[in-house]
């Protein structure tokens, strides 16, 4: 009752009971004070929720709210169970979840709506007098003004606004950047869906019912490996992580298992346990080293040299000298080895060309059906020519052969890999292949003099076809030739031995990669010996490490390569572990229409990231790296000395890449010009492209009306974590104080772009206005224009899954938003329906023209089999065929809210569907009219509404086969129609199953296997990429129907990569003797991996999390290159090349290899960064060094599985062949005082 | 009988007894309100610098001051008459352990008030409260210094009987206590005063830590027993009959044998 009574315990009695003879006393003091520490621990309720953070966690968590506040967090533990024999998922979360609590009450949340001040003064003083469209139109076309606030980005000087002011001012903003320019100069960053699907709808579905454009993310972020869609036409699939288990080989392949798959890790624990062996490939002493019965330690970079040298044992040991049998018969069924390629002459000499094609041959081997489009093999049965069923020709404008069944023409087959026996080829060729193992930069050279075109002897036959005698060779004939493998066949360039330091082999691999034959050897056996022994389970676990190379496809290649000739990919405990961001939407189909407002208009407008920025934050404008440098010698003739930027415009020219901004004449314009003219909108875009009146916007980005005029960032950090070129970014985007330290093509007086329009001054300040929605003040957010504060991930409802286990499981409001917060999904629906209220002055219904690149998974991906260009006249402007389509989509700037929140009519009439099937959804939508009621009136009578985030919830799990049963039959039923085989058995028994958001938020639920994803979700396996290609026999997506291990598109031969190939990291050029001061010397390869502190930038603020490394930006580096450099651990160092500079501190570690140094992205610039003395401002960050650099192959469209799709195909944001200056700090200035601080370069010019 | 409201009599006859009310009912008030306020609220963690210097030599001098103070001033003048130790005795002993005493808190007391103003990190989680009672004793070491300018003018101890004579009064509830000190140098009655204020803002600042150590767990040191059971009963079991036996080989020991009937729940033993 009384502390101070109750300790008066003298006031008590001395009749004290001792027991244990006198070793133990009894007291009665107060015990009241325990209360204390047991209220510490009391809450009043536990909601389960997760953190919408990219990290393929997606772990769920008990929240524990106490008087109304978030106290902390605990790890669920109740997932469904595995199954007997499999560990359960339990326990999942790591030291990042559990601090996330700290963000919602820590001084750097976003609390109030803010604006900058310059902006919110002018703003209301115009406000007094003028409408908001007259004063966004002002403020636009006075330079002064617009000036005044755009020049201050970054710099602090933010106000609190109303979210009546600052939503009026974004819808403003918003439909005057649409009467304007048109509505594709509105763009839009969010990533990875998959982690709050509802809130990425949210922001979406506003841009997509505006005409905004939805920007990729997973290309971007360079996660993306193309090679997957290269080779398997699926973006990425891959195992859950409790598949390790079944593994009876792991191979951890440049992933830090333990320290970025935290909540996954302890399966890898579990399947060593069960005795799976495992073997750990990483440059540095990695905490997923310590798992590895052996870590080979390979150079950085040179991976696919390793990888050659294991598929050069693997094929000798297992392919040629011996054949296993498993292997043999999965290759001849699941790989492209038995398709034939004709070998093409050029100048005399023989280089593998294009794929045999049923139209090559007289006859057309019986095919009216696409048959260029139907690859060839010979038929062991029969020796003949045969169209094997599977091929993508079969796959569109005819059912029932498109299946992996061995049969051709409906007889069956057994398809020949090789041509090697003296009776089934005719002749045996030289033939070219590339070789660019010399062409290494000084940092990767290793003494190599070999010619960059190596001969070597191929068996052949020669056929007859429509153009003459052909030689053709099977793949799987020139990929062993490719690996240097001797056949006896003679020639040169090829090895009897392991020993022969020939392209290929364990010793020529040992001399680049640094990693030892016998090392190389061993592993390669016991790989392929386990997959033989149990039919594939041999596993690669495989990180983003490997694939932010320029030449990743090198690396990702070789890996697939050795996983498919050893038949693992689609077994259970075997594959291609590939885990990056968390990029599996698990209800994708159900969750695009309310994503993409699919319901109210088709299509929507999607661009990919990498181009864009490369265009718009002006990189291309400092382009070092020339077409010529990597372009193959082997290269067919052409065109091919052109910029990387130019390529980029052929490719959206060609109709192989999308665009944003798409035309230079506002397209609502465009519309009402064609309706002018009586002419519907395609035909009429394409007669005025052609006639040059009207233009791409890709062919001048630095023009004034191609600009992207608005840009709304939401669950994103897009300038303090993924920016590449992040100083190009503050410099020509945002138009403020920059770190740039080299110059342009112009000033450098280097050869400038052909295709794209050279303007002398590059613009500064693109963006009219850039709004960051965030729950805390991130590096974006400083620099933004508009700051609106978010619902954090404890406060509002969402969903969430994850590649790393199979169930979907949502974020929920454990409270209230705090402060003044709102979920996305309020704030979207308040700016549509501001812009319903504010728009009409000048906007109403208008016809907008949408420019829509060759989409995989459509007819339309069989559109290009040569490579023309309409503009050069080489073909005419086919819109949709030749070139992009050009659609009318119908906008009502009147009704942007209504339509919000309404699901609208369109999936009643046109059906729902992915992945090239589709099914009608009627009775679905019925549904959701009855759960979540109707709209009576206005523009979106008598549709479902979507008024809450809940709401939307229900849309996505009722749409998506994923969540509902029935549709899984339904989607099943529609790919049966195209394989001609009944999968509906997959999901039958599931039929009845409807999974609802307050099913998931009992708890997590496992999600119904449909055809969207290439694995199954049932008690027998793990989910695992291309099972049902394997046990179901339906096609990989690809030109083939297999998984396609040669690509034979014109650009792909042009730039070497038709197989596989060690290619060196490029050249950037970015360490010039202009930026390098005199003494400093030591210059390393700049790596960016994941770290153990953060998930990308989030909780790099966090106090809990900082206090458990050094509190702000590191970066780590040898002890040899420390001591060269005289560093000392945690010294300030500063790090610097053309791009910019970054200030951090040192980690001096034995665990890095020489010559590279680490910085974990993404630290963020506004915790404990110094000014940079190079540049004089605050240090940076990461992306402060490094420049986004597009490759060719990567803009390939049209072509079957090489079309484009979203985050699916396309440019990818590499770094990792960066270089930077690494050099001690003199002084360390925090920029925390009034004067202005100078960089010492230029005090001295003074 | 009161005199008229003067300001020496409110300063010295009312002030003490409002000071020792206010530390009295305010340090209870602060306790029961919130006991895990009551702590010295170190800022070690946030800079060492200056402060194992300034807190050693601070703390060294106040102790010997505050005792010093507090015996001089309390021991009943009929004491040291008994004793037989001469008031210029006790006057110089005063003047050499409390003078250098005082300098050196003064000194640690400087580097504390230096760094508490000057630190960014210290003078950010600094209270109002914080820093005024650091500046308030401060002042009042400076005063007490100056002092002595004065008490080496009278080193007969004449002085320093009127301030015992006031303090044992005030104790006394003697309502003119006053008097004993209305004429003493001015110097003198304002460092009384600030004192006496300093013991008035005892309950509402850092100072409180002055009395944790009551709190101190002294008694575990001093238990009888290695084990110590907290029970929740009000009243203490019935003794057992007996002595618990036992068993042979370090098992478990049998059961009391004549164990009484447990009244209340959950049996013990």
């Amino acid at each position: 009752m009384s502390h101070l009574l109750d300790r008066l315990n003298f006031l008590q009695s001395k009749d004290l009971e001792p027991f244990s003879n006198g070793h133990g006393q009894t007291t009665r003091e107060s015990r009241e004070w325990e209360e204390t520490y047991r209220n510490r621990w009391r809450h009043d309720k536990v909601v389960r929720s997760t953190h919408g953070v990219n990290c393929t966690g997606s772990c769920s968590w008990k929240i524990y709210v106490k008087s109304g506040i978030v106290t902390w967090e605990t790890q669920q533990t109740d997932y469904p169970r595995t199954r007997p024999d499999l560990p359960n998922h339990e326990p999942r979360g790591c030291a990042r979840g559990a601090s996330y609590s700290w963000y919602l009450y820590s001084a750097n949340r976003v609390k109030n709506p803010l604006v900058r001040g310059r902006l919110m003064k002018v703003w209301r003083q115009m406000r007094e007098t003028m409408t908001p469209i007259e004063a966004w139109t002002k403020l636009q076309n006075d330079p002064i003004l617009r000036a005044s606030y755009v020049e201050t980005r970054g710099k602090g000087g933010f106000v609190r606004a109303t979210w009546d002011e600052a939503t009026e001012i974004v819808a403003a903003a918003n439909a005057y950047t649409a009467k304007t320019y048109g509505p594709d100069r509105i763009f839009g960053f969010s990533p990875i869906p998959a982690m709050s699907m509802i809130s990425y709808a949210a922001g979406s579905r506003y841009l997509s019912l505006m005409g905004g454009v939805c920007m990729s993310f997973y290309d971007w972020y360079c996660d993306l490996p193309p090679a997957s869609p290269m080779t398997w036409g699926e973006q990425t699939d891959v195992p859950e992580s409790a598949d390790w288990y079944n593994a009876g080989y792991l191979l951890i392949w440049g992933s830090n298992v333990p320290q970025t798959r935290t909540p996954d890790a302890h399966f890898y624990t579990e399947a060593r346990y069960r005795g799976t062996k495992s073997a750990v490939i990483c440059p540095d002493y990695s905490e997923a080293a310590k798992f590895g019965d052996v870590w080979l330690n390979v150079k950085q970079g040179t991976d696919a040299a390793l990888a050659m040298a294991f598929g050069h044992v693997i094929l000798r040991e297992f392919h040629l000298d011996r054949q296993a049998e498993y292997f043999e018969d999965y290759c001849r069924k699941y790989s492209d080895f038995p398709m034939l390629v004709k070998i093409e002459e050029k100048d005399g000499r023989m280089i593998p060309g294009r794929f045999l094609r049923a139209d090559d041959l007289d006859g057309k081997l019986g095919q009216d059906n696409n048959p260029a489009w139907k690859t060839v093999a010979v038929d062991g049965v029969s020796g003949d020519l045969v169209a094997p069923n599977g091929s993508i020709g079969y796959r569109w404008g005819e059912d029932g052969a498109w299946n992996l069944e061995e049969k051709a023409a409906g007889a069956d087959t057994d398809l020949r890999m090789s041509l090697i026996l003296d009776e089934d080829h005719d002749d045996v060729l030289g033939v070219d292949f590339p070789y660019f193992g010399a062409d290494a930069t000084p940092a990767f050279a290793t003494g190599d003099r070999r010619p960059n075109v190596l001969t070597k002897n191929v068996p052949v036959k020669r056929i007859e076809t429509a153009e003459g005698t052909v030689a053709v060779a099977t793949v799987f004939d020139l990929f062993c030739a490719n690996y240097g493998l001797d056949r006896g066949l003679g020639g040169d360039w090829v090895a009897k031995d392991f020993d022969q330091d020939v392209p290929g082999t364990p010793a020529w691999a040992e001399k680049i990669t640094g990693v030892s034959a016998d090392k190389i050897v061993h592993v390669a056996r016991e790989f392929a010996q386990t997959a033989e022994k149990t039919n594939g389970k041999s596993m690669i676990i495989i990180g983003a490490a490997m694939n932010h190379w320029y030449h990743m496809d090198m690396n990702y290649r070789g890996v697939i390569n050795m996983l498919v000739m050893c038949g693992c990919v689609g077994q259970s405990g075997g594959g291609w572990a590939h885990y990056v961001g968390q990029e599996k939407l698990r209800p994708q189909t159900g969750w695009l229409p309310l994503a993409f407002a699919l319901d109210w208009g088709r299509p929507p407008r999607h661009m990919n990231s990498t181009s864009a920025w490369y265009a718009h934050t002006d990189q291309w404008r400092y382009e070092t790296l020339t077409a010529g440098e990597i372009l193959s010698p082997t290269a067919p003739e052409g065109d091919w000395d052109i910029s990387l930027i130019d390529y980029n415009i052929r490719a959206e020219r060609m109709g192989w890449l999308p665009s944003a901004p798409q035309l230079r004449t506002n397209p609502l314009e465009v519309a009402k010009a064609a309706k002018a003219a009586g002419k519907e909108i395609a035909p009429y875009v394409a007669e005025q492209l052609t006639s040059g009146a009207l233009e791409m916007s890709c062919e001048d980005p630095d023009a004034p009306e191609n600009w992207p005029r608005n840009l709304f960032v939401w669950r994103s950090n897009l300038l303090g974590s993924s920016g590449k070129g992040h100083e190009y970014f503050l410099k020509h985007l945002l138009g403020t104080d920059h770190g740039v330290l080299g110059h342009d093509l112009g000033e450098e007086g280097r050869q400038l772009p052909k295709e794209a329009a050279w303007h002398d001054e590059g613009p500064r300040g693109k963006l009219d206005l850039l709004v960051t929605i965030d729950f805390r003040m991130s590096t974006t957010a400083v620099y933004s224009d508009i700051v609106l504060p978010t619902a954090s991930w404890y406060e509002k409802n969402d969903l969430n899954t994850s590649d790393m286990h199979p169930f979907i499981h949502p974020l929920q409001a454990a409270v209230d938003p705090a402060y003044e917060s709102k979920s996305d999904w309020e704030i979207f629906k308040a700016i549509a329906y501001k812009v319903q209220q504010v728009a009409p002055e000048i906007l109403g219904r208008e016809t907008d023209v949408v420019a829509l690149p060759i989409l995989h998974d459509t007819p339309g991906e069989i559109a290009q089999d040569q490579v023309r260009d309409w503009k050069k006249g080489e073909c005419d402007l086919i819109p949709g065929k030749t070139a992009p389509n050009f659609i009318a989509v119908e906008r009502d700037y009147t009704a942007i809210g209504d339509r919000f929140c309404a699901l609208g009519p369109l999936m009643d009439k046109l059906g729902n569907g992915g992945k090239g099937i589709s099914w009608k959804t009627g009775e679905e939508v019925q549904h959701l009219r009855e759960l979540n009621g109707v709209w009576q009136d206005g523009p979106a009578e008598g549709c479902a509404k979507i008024v809450t985030d809940i709401d939307a919830s229900e849309v996505v799990l009722m749409l998506a086969p994923e969540t509902n049963g029935e549709v899984a039959v339904k989607a099943w039923e529609a790919l049966s129609k195209a394989t001609g085989r009944d999968h509906t058995h997959l999901a039958r028994t599931k039929e009845d199953e409807k999974i609802r958001f307050r099913d998931i938020a009992a708890q997590p639920r496992k999600i119904i296997s449909s055809p969207t994803w290439s694995g199954l979700e049932s008690e027998k396996v793990c989910y695992n990429a291309g099972y049902t290609n394997v046990h179901e026999l339906i096609p990989w997506r690809t030109l083939t129907g297999r998984q396609q291990l040669y690509q034979d598109h014109l650009w792909m031969l042009a730039f070497g990569e038709g197989f596989v190939s060690y290619r060196p990291p490029v050249d950037l050029k970015t360490v010039t003797e202009a930026v390098q001061d005199d003494g400093d010397t030591l210059v390393l390869n700049f790596i960016t991996p994941h770290q153990k502190w953060g998930i990308h930038s989030t909780y790099t603020d966090n106090l809990l999390m900082l206090t458990l490394n050094r509190g702000g930006p590191v970066i780590w580096i040898s002890e040899n290159d420390a001591r060269s450099a005289g560093i000392v651990d945690n010294d300030w160092v500063e790090l610097y090349n053309v791009n910019g500079a970054l200030t951090a501190r040192a980690v001096v570690s034995q665990r890095m290899k020489d010559g590279t140094t680490f910085m974990y992205h993404a630290q963020e610039k506004i915790v404990n960064t110094p000014g940079s003395e190079k540049t004089g401002h605050r240090g940076g960050i990461h992306n402060s060094v490094t420049r986004a650099v597009p490759k060719p192959t990567h803009m390939i469209g049209g072509y079957a599985q090489q079309s484009y799709g979203f985050n699916y195909y396309g440019t990818v944001g590499a770094n990792r062949d960066e270089f930077v200056v690494v050099r001690k700090m003199k002084t360390v200035d925090w920029l925390d005082r009034e004067k202005s601080w100078v960089a010492p370069e230029q005090e001295a010019a003074k | 009988m009161f005199p008229n409201l003067d300001i020496d009599f409110v300063i010295f006859g009312i002030m003490p007894y409002m000071a020792l009310t206010v530390l009295v009912v305010g340090s209870i008030a602060r306790y029961e309100r919130d006991p895990f306020t009551w702590k010295s609220s170190s800022s070690q963690l946030l800079r060492r610098k200056q402060l194992v210097w300034g807190s050693i030599l601070f703390h060294v001098g106040i102790i010997v001051i505050f005792f010093g103070h507090v015996v001089g001033l309390f021991t009943p003048i009929r004491v040291l008459d008994a004793v037989g130790i001469p008031y210029w005795f006790k006057q110089w002993l005063a003047v050499l352990i409390g003078g250098p005493a005082g300098v050196v808190s003064l000194i640690g007391a400087t580097m504390l008030l230096h760094r508490r103003l000057v630190d960014p990190r210290i003078r950010a989680t600094s209270s109002w409260a914080d820093i005024v009672i650091l500046v308030l004793i401060w002042a009042q070491l400076i005063i007490g210094l100056f002092t002595i300018t004065q008490t080496i003018q009278h080193l007969d101890g004449a002085e320093m009987v009127r301030f015992m004579t006031w303090s044992q009064s005030i104790v006394a509830w003697n309502i003119n206590a006053w008097t004993d000190v209305v004429d003493v140098h001015w110097l003198y009655k304002l460092h009384i005063f600030l004192g006496l204020l300093i013991t008035m803002m005892f309950p509402f600042t850092r100072l409180v830590h002055m009395v944790s150590g009551f709190a101190a767990p002294f008694r575990y040191l001093l238990r009888s027993g290695y084990q110590i059971v907290r029970s929740r009963r009000s009243r203490a079991l019935p003794k057992r009959s007996g002595p618990v036996a036992v068993a042979p080989g370090g098992g478990v020991p049998p059961r009391a044998v004549s164990q009484p009937p447990s009244t209340n729940a959950g049996p013990i033993g």
